[in-house]
Protein backbone atom coordinates (compact mmCIF):
# COMPACT_ATOMS: atom_id res chain seq x y z
CA UNK A 1 0.00 0.00 0.00
CA UNK A 2 1.44 3.30 -1.04
CA UNK A 3 1.73 5.77 1.77
CA UNK A 4 1.13 9.47 1.41
CA UNK A 5 3.16 12.33 2.73
CA UNK A 6 1.24 15.25 4.10
CA UNK A 7 2.58 18.72 4.68
CA UNK A 8 0.51 21.40 6.35
CA UNK A 9 1.25 25.05 5.68
CA UNK A 10 -0.11 28.16 7.34
CA UNK A 11 -2.69 29.64 4.97
CA UNK A 12 -1.54 33.22 5.59
CA UNK A 13 2.23 33.02 6.04
CA UNK A 14 2.78 29.78 4.06
CA UNK A 15 5.12 28.60 6.83
CA UNK A 16 5.55 24.86 7.06
CA UNK A 17 3.76 23.90 10.24
CA UNK A 18 3.76 20.15 10.11
CA UNK A 19 5.06 17.26 8.04
CA UNK A 20 3.48 13.84 8.31
CA UNK A 21 4.97 10.90 6.55
CA UNK A 22 3.60 7.39 6.09
CA UNK A 23 -0.02 8.52 6.07
CA UNK A 24 -2.50 5.83 5.03
CA UNK A 25 -4.31 6.58 1.76
CA UNK A 26 -7.65 5.95 3.42
CA UNK A 27 -6.92 8.35 6.25
CA UNK A 28 -9.60 10.96 6.77
CA UNK A 29 -9.11 14.69 7.27
CA UNK A 30 -10.34 14.14 10.82
CA UNK A 31 -7.47 11.72 11.46
CA UNK A 32 -5.00 14.13 9.90
CA UNK A 33 -6.33 16.86 12.20
CA UNK A 34 -5.67 14.62 15.20
CA UNK A 35 -2.13 14.02 14.02
CA UNK A 36 -1.60 17.74 13.51
CA UNK A 37 -2.97 18.36 16.99
CA UNK A 38 -0.25 16.12 18.44
CA UNK A 39 2.50 18.34 17.07
CA UNK A 40 0.62 21.54 17.90
CA UNK A 41 -1.33 20.86 21.12
CA UNK A 42 -2.81 24.36 21.24
CA UNK A 43 -4.76 23.73 18.03
CA UNK A 44 -7.28 21.05 18.91
CA UNK A 45 -9.04 19.53 15.87
CA UNK A 46 -12.23 21.58 16.30
CA UNK A 47 -10.40 24.83 15.68
CA UNK A 48 -8.49 23.59 12.62
CA UNK A 49 -9.64 24.56 9.18
CA UNK A 50 -7.79 22.43 6.62
CA UNK A 51 -8.11 23.31 2.98
CA UNK A 52 -6.53 22.55 -0.37
CA UNK A 53 -6.22 26.20 -1.24
CA UNK A 54 -5.31 29.03 1.16
CA UNK A 55 -8.49 30.88 0.25
CA UNK A 56 -10.62 27.84 -0.43
CA UNK A 57 -13.36 26.11 1.49
CA UNK A 58 -12.64 23.98 4.52
CA UNK A 59 -12.36 20.27 3.93
CA UNK A 60 -14.74 18.03 5.83
CA UNK A 61 -13.59 15.64 8.53
CA UNK A 62 -15.04 12.72 6.57
CA UNK A 63 -13.09 13.46 3.38
CA UNK A 64 -10.66 10.65 2.58
CA UNK A 65 -7.09 11.50 1.58
CA UNK A 66 -6.91 9.33 -1.52
CA UNK A 67 -10.18 10.74 -2.90
CA UNK A 68 -8.89 14.29 -2.77
CA UNK A 69 -7.21 15.92 -5.78
CA UNK A 70 -3.71 15.64 -4.32
CA UNK A 71 -0.55 13.83 -5.28
CA UNK A 72 1.26 11.38 -3.03
CA UNK A 73 2.76 14.40 -1.31
CA UNK A 74 -0.30 16.36 -0.29
CA UNK A 75 -0.11 20.01 0.64
CA UNK A 76 -2.81 21.40 2.86
CA UNK A 77 -3.33 24.88 4.22
CA UNK A 78 -4.30 25.53 7.82
CA UNK A 79 -6.36 28.32 9.27
CA UNK A 80 -7.00 28.78 12.99
CA UNK A 81 -10.72 29.18 13.59
CA UNK A 82 -10.12 30.57 17.05
CA UNK A 83 -11.26 29.17 20.35
CA UNK A 84 -14.24 26.90 19.87
CA UNK A 85 -17.08 25.90 22.09
CA UNK A 86 -19.48 23.02 21.57
CA UNK A 87 -22.98 23.76 20.28
CA UNK A 88 -24.49 21.77 23.12
CA UNK A 89 -22.71 23.93 25.70
CA UNK A 90 -23.84 27.13 23.99
CA UNK A 91 -27.45 25.98 23.72
CA UNK A 92 -27.60 24.82 27.32
CA UNK A 93 -26.16 28.10 28.58
CA UNK A 94 -28.25 30.37 26.42
CA UNK A 95 -31.50 28.54 27.29
CA UNK A 96 -30.93 28.10 31.02
CA UNK A 97 -30.50 31.86 31.41
CA UNK A 98 -34.02 32.88 30.31
CA UNK A 99 -35.53 30.08 32.36
CA UNK A 100 -33.87 31.24 35.58
CA UNK A 101 -34.11 34.97 34.88
CA UNK A 102 -37.82 34.90 34.12
CA UNK A 103 -38.49 33.00 37.35
CA UNK A 104 -36.52 35.59 39.30
CA UNK A 105 -38.84 38.29 38.00
CA UNK A 106 -41.90 36.08 38.50
CA UNK A 107 -41.09 35.51 42.16
CA UNK A 108 -40.23 39.21 42.48
CA UNK A 109 -36.80 38.70 43.90
CA UNK A 110 -35.60 41.84 45.82
CA UNK A 111 -34.04 44.85 44.08
CA UNK A 112 -36.12 44.50 40.91
CA UNK A 113 -39.36 46.14 41.90
CA UNK A 114 -40.17 48.40 44.85
CA UNK A 115 -39.35 46.61 48.11
CA UNK A 116 -42.97 46.40 49.22
CA UNK A 117 -43.52 43.92 46.35
CA UNK A 118 -40.66 41.58 47.28
CA UNK A 119 -41.67 37.95 46.99
CA UNK A 120 -45.29 38.79 46.29
CA UNK A 121 -47.18 37.21 43.42
CA UNK A 122 -49.26 38.87 40.74
CA UNK A 123 -53.01 38.94 41.19
CA UNK A 124 -53.60 38.28 37.47
CA UNK A 125 -53.90 34.60 36.55
CA UNK A 126 -52.56 35.32 33.03
CA UNK A 127 -49.22 36.18 34.64
CA UNK A 128 -49.06 32.70 36.18
CA UNK A 129 -50.04 31.17 32.86
CA UNK A 130 -47.38 33.19 31.05
CA UNK A 131 -44.74 32.00 33.50
CA UNK A 132 -45.76 28.40 32.92
CA UNK A 133 -45.65 28.82 29.14
CA UNK A 134 -42.32 30.61 29.11
CA UNK A 135 -40.73 28.07 31.45
CA UNK A 136 -42.22 25.17 29.52
CA UNK A 137 -40.79 26.58 26.31
CA UNK A 138 -37.25 26.77 27.63
CA UNK A 139 -37.38 23.43 29.43
CA UNK A 140 -38.51 21.93 26.13
CA UNK A 141 -35.57 23.57 24.38
CA UNK A 142 -33.10 22.26 26.97
CA UNK A 143 -34.45 18.72 26.71
CA UNK A 144 -34.38 18.88 22.93
CA UNK A 145 -30.75 20.01 23.03
CA UNK A 146 -29.86 17.06 25.23
CA UNK A 147 -31.96 14.33 23.64
CA UNK A 148 -33.35 15.29 20.26
CA UNK A 149 -31.11 17.47 18.14
CA UNK A 150 -28.39 15.97 15.97
CA UNK A 151 -25.84 18.67 15.21
CA UNK A 152 -23.88 18.71 11.96
CA UNK A 153 -21.21 20.96 13.42
CA UNK A 154 -19.71 20.09 16.77
CA UNK A 155 -18.48 23.55 17.67
CA UNK A 156 -18.82 27.26 17.04
CA UNK A 157 -16.48 30.19 17.77
CA UNK A 158 -16.26 31.08 21.45
CA UNK A 159 -17.35 34.70 21.01
CA UNK A 160 -20.76 33.47 19.87
CA UNK A 161 -21.68 32.42 23.38
CA UNK A 162 -21.37 36.02 24.60
CA UNK A 163 -23.38 37.37 21.70
CA UNK A 164 -26.10 34.72 21.99
CA UNK A 165 -26.40 34.87 25.75
CA UNK A 166 -26.67 38.66 25.69
CA UNK A 167 -29.54 38.32 23.22
CA UNK A 168 -31.50 35.60 25.02
CA UNK A 169 -30.82 36.70 28.58
CA UNK A 170 -31.28 40.40 27.81
CA UNK A 171 -34.62 39.94 26.10
CA UNK A 172 -35.82 37.50 28.77
CA UNK A 173 -35.10 40.08 31.48
CA UNK A 174 -36.76 42.85 29.50
CA UNK A 175 -39.94 40.84 28.86
CA UNK A 176 -40.11 39.33 32.33
CA UNK A 177 -39.76 42.75 33.96
CA UNK A 178 -42.99 44.02 32.43
CA UNK A 179 -45.07 40.87 32.53
CA UNK A 180 -44.40 40.36 36.23
CA UNK A 181 -44.58 44.04 37.13
CA UNK A 182 -46.99 45.03 39.89
CA UNK A 183 -48.52 47.55 37.45
CA UNK A 184 -49.02 44.98 34.69
CA UNK A 185 -52.19 45.44 32.62
CA UNK A 186 -53.84 42.18 31.51
CA UNK A 187 -55.00 41.74 27.87
CA UNK A 188 -57.85 43.99 26.73
CA UNK A 189 -60.08 41.20 25.50
CA UNK A 190 -59.55 39.24 28.68
CA UNK A 191 -60.26 35.54 28.85
CA UNK A 192 -61.07 35.16 25.13
CA UNK A 193 -57.76 36.64 24.13
CA UNK A 194 -55.80 34.57 26.62
CA UNK A 195 -57.54 31.35 25.64
CA UNK A 196 -56.94 31.88 21.93
CA UNK A 197 -53.32 32.79 22.64
CA UNK A 198 -52.82 29.64 24.71
CA UNK A 199 -54.25 27.45 21.96
CA UNK A 200 -51.95 29.01 19.38
CA UNK A 201 -48.99 28.67 21.71
CA UNK A 202 -49.59 25.00 22.54
CA UNK A 203 -50.37 24.11 18.93
CA UNK A 204 -47.11 25.63 17.78
CA UNK A 205 -45.09 24.08 20.60
CA UNK A 206 -46.34 20.62 19.61
CA UNK A 207 -45.72 21.48 15.96
CA UNK A 208 -42.20 22.65 16.64
CA UNK A 209 -41.46 19.49 18.62
CA UNK A 210 -42.90 17.29 15.86
CA UNK A 211 -40.62 18.93 13.32
CA UNK A 212 -37.58 18.44 15.53
CA UNK A 213 -38.41 14.75 15.89
CA UNK A 214 -38.98 14.40 12.14
CA UNK A 215 -35.65 16.06 11.38
CA UNK A 216 -33.90 13.84 13.91
CA UNK A 217 -35.31 10.73 12.29
CA UNK A 218 -33.94 11.80 8.94
CA UNK A 219 -30.46 11.37 10.26
CA UNK A 220 -29.09 8.10 11.61
CA UNK A 221 -27.27 8.45 14.96
CA UNK A 222 -23.72 9.80 14.70
CA UNK A 223 -24.08 10.71 11.04
CA UNK A 224 -24.08 14.04 9.28
CA UNK A 225 -26.12 13.09 6.23
CA UNK A 226 -28.59 15.54 4.77
CA UNK A 227 -31.89 14.49 3.24
CA UNK A 228 -35.01 16.27 2.07
CA UNK A 229 -37.57 16.25 4.89
CA UNK A 230 -41.04 15.01 3.96
CA UNK A 231 -44.41 14.96 5.77
CA UNK A 232 -44.87 11.94 8.04
CA UNK A 233 -47.95 10.39 9.60
CA UNK A 234 -47.95 13.18 12.19
CA UNK A 235 -50.32 15.91 10.92
CA UNK A 236 -48.08 18.58 12.39
CA UNK A 237 -45.43 17.66 9.83
CA UNK A 238 -47.76 18.09 6.86
CA UNK A 239 -46.57 21.70 6.75
CA UNK A 240 -43.43 20.31 5.07
CA UNK A 241 -45.49 20.38 1.88
CA UNK A 242 -45.43 24.16 1.92
CA UNK A 243 -42.38 25.18 3.96
CA UNK A 244 -38.69 24.22 4.10
CA UNK A 245 -38.10 25.17 7.73
CA UNK A 246 -41.39 24.63 9.56
CA UNK A 247 -39.58 24.53 12.89
CA UNK A 248 -39.07 28.28 12.46
CA UNK A 249 -42.64 28.75 11.31
CA UNK A 250 -43.94 27.06 14.45
CA UNK A 251 -41.47 28.99 16.60
CA UNK A 252 -42.81 32.26 15.20
CA UNK A 253 -46.32 31.05 15.90
CA UNK A 254 -45.46 30.21 19.50
CA UNK A 255 -44.10 33.66 20.16
CA UNK A 256 -47.04 35.34 18.41
CA UNK A 257 -49.22 33.36 20.79
CA UNK A 258 -47.17 34.49 23.75
CA UNK A 259 -47.35 38.12 22.57
CA UNK A 260 -51.12 37.86 22.32
CA UNK A 261 -51.31 36.23 25.73
CA UNK A 262 -49.25 38.85 27.54
CA UNK A 263 -50.10 41.89 25.39
CA UNK A 264 -46.64 43.19 26.07
CA UNK A 265 -44.70 45.31 23.57
CA UNK A 266 -41.24 43.97 24.50
CA UNK A 267 -42.54 40.46 23.72
CA UNK A 268 -43.76 41.69 20.33
CA UNK A 269 -40.37 43.20 19.74
CA UNK A 270 -38.62 39.96 20.68
CA UNK A 271 -40.92 38.08 18.31
CA UNK A 272 -40.09 40.48 15.51
CA UNK A 273 -36.32 40.27 15.98
CA UNK A 274 -36.49 36.50 16.22
CA UNK A 275 -38.60 36.37 13.08
CA UNK A 276 -36.06 38.43 11.13
CA UNK A 277 -33.20 36.17 12.26
CA UNK A 278 -35.12 32.97 11.55
CA UNK A 279 -36.08 34.22 8.12
CA UNK A 280 -32.43 34.78 7.31
CA UNK A 281 -31.61 31.24 8.48
CA UNK A 282 -34.60 29.74 6.66
CA UNK A 283 -33.67 31.43 3.40
CA UNK A 284 -30.11 30.13 3.72
CA UNK A 285 -31.30 26.60 4.44
CA UNK A 286 -33.80 26.74 1.58
CA UNK A 287 -31.09 27.88 -0.79
CA UNK A 288 -28.74 25.06 0.24
CA UNK A 289 -31.57 22.53 -0.15
CA UNK A 290 -32.17 23.80 -3.68
CA UNK A 291 -28.47 23.63 -4.46
CA UNK A 292 -27.99 20.15 -3.09
CA UNK A 293 -31.13 18.41 -4.33
CA UNK A 294 -32.25 18.61 -7.95
CA UNK A 295 -35.65 17.19 -7.19
CA UNK A 296 -36.47 19.59 -4.35
CA UNK A 297 -40.24 20.21 -4.18
CA UNK A 298 -40.90 23.52 -5.94
CA UNK A 299 -44.02 24.39 -3.93
CA UNK A 300 -42.05 25.04 -0.73
CA UNK A 301 -41.20 28.47 0.64
CA UNK A 302 -38.44 29.04 3.21
CA UNK A 303 -40.53 30.01 6.24
CA UNK A 304 -44.02 31.34 5.45
CA UNK A 305 -46.19 29.36 2.99
CA UNK A 306 -46.29 31.17 -0.35
CA UNK A 307 -45.11 34.42 1.22
CA UNK A 308 -41.51 34.28 2.39
CA UNK B 1 -18.79 30.68 -36.64
CA UNK B 2 -17.88 34.18 -37.66
CA UNK B 3 -21.39 35.65 -37.47
CA UNK B 4 -22.14 34.34 -33.98
CA UNK B 5 -18.74 35.56 -32.85
CA UNK B 6 -19.61 38.99 -34.14
CA UNK B 7 -22.96 38.83 -32.41
CA UNK B 8 -21.17 37.90 -29.25
CA UNK B 9 -18.85 40.87 -29.38
CA UNK B 10 -21.65 43.25 -30.34
CA UNK B 11 -23.64 42.04 -27.36
CA UNK B 12 -20.63 42.44 -25.14
CA UNK B 13 -20.09 45.98 -26.41
CA UNK B 14 -23.74 46.73 -25.77
CA UNK B 15 -23.46 45.39 -22.25
CA UNK B 16 -20.30 47.37 -21.65
CA UNK B 17 -22.00 50.45 -23.01
CA UNK B 18 -24.95 49.83 -20.72
CA UNK B 19 -22.59 49.51 -17.79
CA UNK B 20 -20.76 52.64 -18.81
CA UNK B 21 -23.93 54.66 -19.29
CA UNK B 22 -25.22 53.35 -15.97
CA UNK B 23 -22.08 54.33 -14.12
CA UNK B 24 -21.96 57.65 -15.98
CA UNK B 25 -25.51 58.30 -14.85
CA UNK B 26 -24.69 57.32 -11.30
CA UNK B 27 -21.59 59.53 -11.30
CA UNK B 28 -23.56 62.45 -12.70
CA UNK B 29 -26.20 62.02 -10.03
CA UNK B 30 -23.60 61.70 -7.28
CA UNK B 31 -21.82 64.84 -8.49
CA UNK B 32 -25.08 66.74 -8.49
CA UNK B 33 -25.88 65.46 -5.00
CA UNK B 34 -22.50 66.51 -3.61
CA UNK B 35 -22.65 69.95 -5.25
CA UNK B 36 -26.10 70.47 -3.77
CA UNK B 37 -24.95 69.43 -0.29
CA UNK B 38 -21.84 71.66 -0.47
CA UNK B 39 -24.05 74.55 -1.52
CA UNK B 40 -26.54 73.81 1.26
CA UNK B 41 -23.95 73.83 4.01
CA UNK B 42 -22.32 76.95 2.50
CA UNK B 43 -25.70 78.69 2.70
CA UNK B 44 -25.95 77.62 6.34
CA UNK B 45 -22.47 78.95 7.07
CA UNK B 46 -23.15 82.28 5.40
CA UNK B 47 -26.53 82.67 7.11
CA UNK B 48 -24.97 81.98 10.49
CA UNK B 49 -22.15 84.46 9.89
CA UNK B 50 -24.57 87.15 8.68
CA UNK B 51 -26.79 86.65 11.70
CA UNK B 52 -23.92 87.00 14.11
CA UNK B 53 -22.45 90.04 12.33
CA UNK B 54 -25.84 91.78 12.18
CA UNK B 55 -27.09 90.91 15.66
CA UNK B 56 -23.84 90.53 17.56
CA UNK B 57 -25.30 87.64 19.57
CA UNK B 58 -25.92 83.97 19.01
CA UNK B 59 -29.33 84.04 20.64
CA UNK B 60 -31.95 83.20 18.09
CA UNK B 61 -29.34 81.99 15.62
CA UNK B 62 -30.50 78.40 15.81
CA UNK B 63 -34.10 79.34 15.09
CA UNK B 64 -33.07 81.28 12.03
CA UNK B 65 -31.29 78.32 10.41
CA UNK B 66 -33.34 75.49 11.92
CA UNK B 67 -35.32 74.61 8.80
CA UNK B 68 -32.36 74.65 6.43
CA UNK B 69 -30.31 72.59 8.87
CA UNK B 70 -33.04 70.00 9.27
CA UNK B 71 -33.47 69.73 5.53
CA UNK B 72 -29.83 69.23 4.61
CA UNK B 73 -28.93 67.07 7.56
CA UNK B 74 -31.88 64.75 6.98
CA UNK B 75 -31.12 64.54 3.29
CA UNK B 76 -27.80 62.93 4.27
CA UNK B 77 -29.78 59.74 4.94
CA UNK B 78 -29.46 59.21 1.20
CA UNK B 79 -25.78 58.55 1.79
CA UNK B 80 -26.49 55.60 4.02
CA UNK B 81 -28.45 54.03 1.17
CA UNK B 82 -25.57 54.75 -1.22
CA UNK B 83 -22.93 53.16 1.01
CA UNK B 84 -25.22 50.18 1.60
CA UNK B 85 -25.69 49.61 -2.12
CA UNK B 86 -21.96 50.01 -2.63
CA UNK B 87 -21.98 53.05 -4.86
CA UNK B 88 -20.02 55.05 -2.31
CA UNK B 89 -17.04 53.26 -0.84
CA UNK B 90 -17.31 54.04 2.84
CA UNK B 91 -18.09 51.62 5.60
CA UNK B 92 -21.86 51.38 6.00
CA UNK B 93 -21.54 51.16 9.76
CA UNK B 94 -19.27 54.20 10.12
CA UNK B 95 -21.40 56.33 7.85
CA UNK B 96 -24.60 54.98 9.40
CA UNK B 97 -23.50 55.79 12.96
CA UNK B 98 -22.46 59.30 12.00
CA UNK B 99 -25.69 60.09 10.16
CA UNK B 100 -27.78 58.59 12.95
CA UNK B 101 -26.11 60.67 15.61
CA UNK B 102 -26.61 63.81 13.53
CA UNK B 103 -30.27 63.08 12.90
CA UNK B 104 -30.73 62.31 16.58
CA UNK B 105 -29.15 65.62 17.64
CA UNK B 106 -31.11 67.69 15.14
CA UNK B 107 -34.55 66.09 15.51
CA UNK B 108 -34.64 64.70 19.00
CA UNK B 109 -32.56 67.18 20.94
CA UNK B 110 -32.30 70.69 19.51
CA UNK B 111 -35.56 70.57 17.58
CA UNK B 112 -37.68 69.23 20.42
CA UNK B 113 -36.15 70.91 23.44
CA UNK B 114 -36.67 74.63 22.85
CA UNK B 115 -34.99 75.74 26.01
CA UNK B 116 -31.50 74.70 24.96
CA UNK B 117 -31.55 76.24 21.49
CA UNK B 118 -29.62 79.29 22.63
CA UNK B 119 -26.87 77.41 24.40
CA UNK B 120 -23.30 78.12 23.34
CA UNK B 121 -22.69 74.42 22.91
CA UNK B 122 -25.24 74.41 20.07
CA UNK B 123 -23.28 77.07 18.22
CA UNK B 124 -20.13 75.05 18.84
CA UNK B 125 -21.35 71.92 17.15
CA UNK B 126 -23.14 73.87 14.41
CA UNK B 127 -19.90 75.59 13.44
CA UNK B 128 -18.00 72.30 13.59
CA UNK B 129 -20.58 70.46 11.48
CA UNK B 130 -20.69 73.26 8.91
CA UNK B 131 -16.93 73.37 8.40
CA UNK B 132 -16.65 69.57 8.27
CA UNK B 133 -19.53 69.10 5.86
CA UNK B 134 -18.38 71.84 3.51
CA UNK B 135 -14.89 70.34 3.32
CA UNK B 136 -16.27 66.81 3.02
CA UNK B 137 -18.83 67.46 0.29
CA UNK B 138 -16.51 69.69 -1.72
CA UNK B 139 -13.89 66.92 -1.46
CA UNK B 140 -16.39 64.43 -2.91
CA UNK B 141 -17.48 66.89 -5.59
CA UNK B 142 -13.99 67.65 -6.81
CA UNK B 143 -12.98 63.99 -6.65
CA UNK B 144 -15.89 63.06 -8.89
CA UNK B 145 -14.92 65.82 -11.29
CA UNK B 146 -11.34 64.45 -11.24
CA UNK B 147 -10.05 67.88 -10.37
CA UNK B 148 -9.16 67.80 -6.69
CA UNK B 149 -7.18 70.77 -5.35
CA UNK B 150 -4.73 69.63 -2.71
CA UNK B 151 -5.95 72.08 -0.10
CA UNK B 152 -9.43 70.53 -0.18
CA UNK B 153 -7.95 67.10 0.38
CA UNK B 154 -5.77 68.57 3.12
CA UNK B 155 -8.74 70.26 4.76
CA UNK B 156 -10.93 67.17 4.67
CA UNK B 157 -8.31 64.96 6.23
CA UNK B 158 -6.86 67.42 8.76
CA UNK B 159 -9.68 69.60 10.05
CA UNK B 160 -11.31 66.64 11.75
CA UNK B 161 -8.34 66.19 14.08
CA UNK B 162 -9.42 69.25 16.03
CA UNK B 163 -13.03 69.55 14.92
CA UNK B 164 -14.19 66.01 15.78
CA UNK B 165 -13.45 66.35 19.51
CA UNK B 166 -14.86 69.89 19.51
CA UNK B 167 -18.02 68.72 17.83
CA UNK B 168 -18.42 65.87 20.29
CA UNK B 169 -17.93 68.33 23.15
CA UNK B 170 -20.64 70.59 21.71
CA UNK B 171 -23.06 67.70 21.27
CA UNK B 172 -22.48 66.24 24.73
CA UNK B 173 -22.77 69.62 26.44
CA UNK B 174 -26.03 70.24 24.60
CA UNK B 175 -27.54 66.92 25.64
CA UNK B 176 -26.36 67.50 29.21
CA UNK B 177 -27.99 70.95 29.23
CA UNK B 178 -31.22 69.41 27.97
CA UNK B 179 -31.46 66.79 30.71
CA UNK B 180 -33.24 68.86 33.38
CA UNK B 181 -35.88 70.02 30.88
CA UNK B 182 -36.48 66.47 29.73
CA UNK B 183 -36.86 65.25 33.27
CA UNK B 184 -39.27 67.99 34.21
CA UNK B 185 -41.48 67.68 31.13
CA UNK B 186 -41.38 63.89 30.88
CA UNK B 187 -41.28 64.20 27.09
CA UNK B 188 -41.14 61.15 24.81
CA UNK B 189 -41.64 59.01 27.89
CA UNK B 190 -44.17 56.37 28.76
CA UNK B 191 -44.95 55.15 32.26
CA UNK B 192 -46.68 52.13 33.69
CA UNK B 193 -49.45 51.12 33.83
CA UNK B 194 -50.45 51.16 30.16
CA UNK B 195 -52.05 48.63 27.83
CA UNK B 196 -48.79 47.89 26.00
CA UNK B 197 -47.03 46.93 29.21
CA UNK B 198 -43.90 48.82 28.34
CA UNK B 199 -42.18 51.89 29.72
CA UNK B 200 -39.66 54.29 28.29
CA UNK B 201 -37.80 57.08 30.01
CA UNK B 202 -36.27 59.58 27.59
CA UNK B 203 -34.13 61.01 30.38
CA UNK B 204 -32.27 57.73 30.90
CA UNK B 205 -32.22 57.16 27.16
CA UNK B 206 -30.30 60.43 26.75
CA UNK B 207 -27.87 59.40 29.47
CA UNK B 208 -27.27 56.11 27.66
CA UNK B 209 -26.73 58.04 24.42
CA UNK B 210 -24.13 60.19 26.15
CA UNK B 211 -22.39 57.12 27.53
CA UNK B 212 -22.37 55.50 24.10
CA UNK B 213 -20.06 58.24 22.87
CA UNK B 214 -17.34 56.63 25.01
CA UNK B 215 -16.99 53.46 22.92
CA UNK B 216 -18.16 54.95 19.61
CA UNK B 217 -16.23 58.21 19.31
CA UNK B 218 -12.70 56.69 19.57
CA UNK B 219 -13.57 54.16 16.91
CA UNK B 220 -14.79 56.81 14.47
CA UNK B 221 -11.81 59.01 15.26
CA UNK B 222 -9.31 56.18 14.74
CA UNK B 223 -11.07 55.25 11.52
CA UNK B 224 -10.59 58.80 10.23
CA UNK B 225 -6.94 58.79 11.35
CA UNK B 226 -6.35 55.56 9.45
CA UNK B 227 -8.06 57.01 6.34
CA UNK B 228 -5.89 60.10 6.69
CA UNK B 229 -2.72 58.05 6.83
CA UNK B 230 -3.78 56.13 3.77
CA UNK B 231 -4.89 59.09 1.66
CA UNK B 232 -2.32 61.73 2.58
CA UNK B 233 0.73 59.55 3.06
CA UNK B 234 -0.02 56.70 0.70
CA UNK B 235 -0.44 53.09 1.65
CA UNK B 236 2.48 51.50 3.43
CA UNK B 237 2.80 47.85 2.52
CA UNK B 238 4.99 45.70 4.71
CA UNK B 239 6.48 42.77 2.85
CA UNK B 240 7.63 39.80 4.81
CA UNK B 241 10.29 38.84 2.29
CA UNK B 242 13.26 39.98 4.31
Amino acid sequence: MKHYEVEILDAKTKDKLCFLDKVEPNATIGEIKSMFHKSHPQWYPARQSIRLDPKGKSLKDEDVLQHLPVGTTATFYFRDLGAQISWVTVFLTEYTGPLVIYLMFYFRVPFIYASKYDFTTSKHWVVHLACMCHSFHYVKRLLETLFVHRFSHGTMPLRNIFKNCTYYWGFAAWMAYYINHPLYTPPIYGEQQIRLALIIFLFCQIGNFSIHIALRNLRPPGSKTRKIPYPTKNPFTWIFLLVSCPNYTYELGSWLGFTLMTQCLPVAFFTLVGFVQMTVWAKGKHRSYLKEFRDYPPLRSPILPFIL
Amino acid sequence: MASSEEDGTVEEKENNNKKRTKSALVTAWLTFYNIAMTAGWLVLAITMMRFYIQRGTHKGLYRSIARTLKFFQTFALVEVRLTFVGIVKTSVIVNGVQVCSRIFMVWFVTNSIRQIQNEESVILFLVVWTVMEISRYSYYTFSLLHHLPYFIKWARYNFFIVLYPLGVAGELLTIYAALPFVRRSGMYSMRLPNKYNVSFDYYYCLIIVMLSYIPLFPQLYLHMLRQRRRVLHGEVIVEKDE
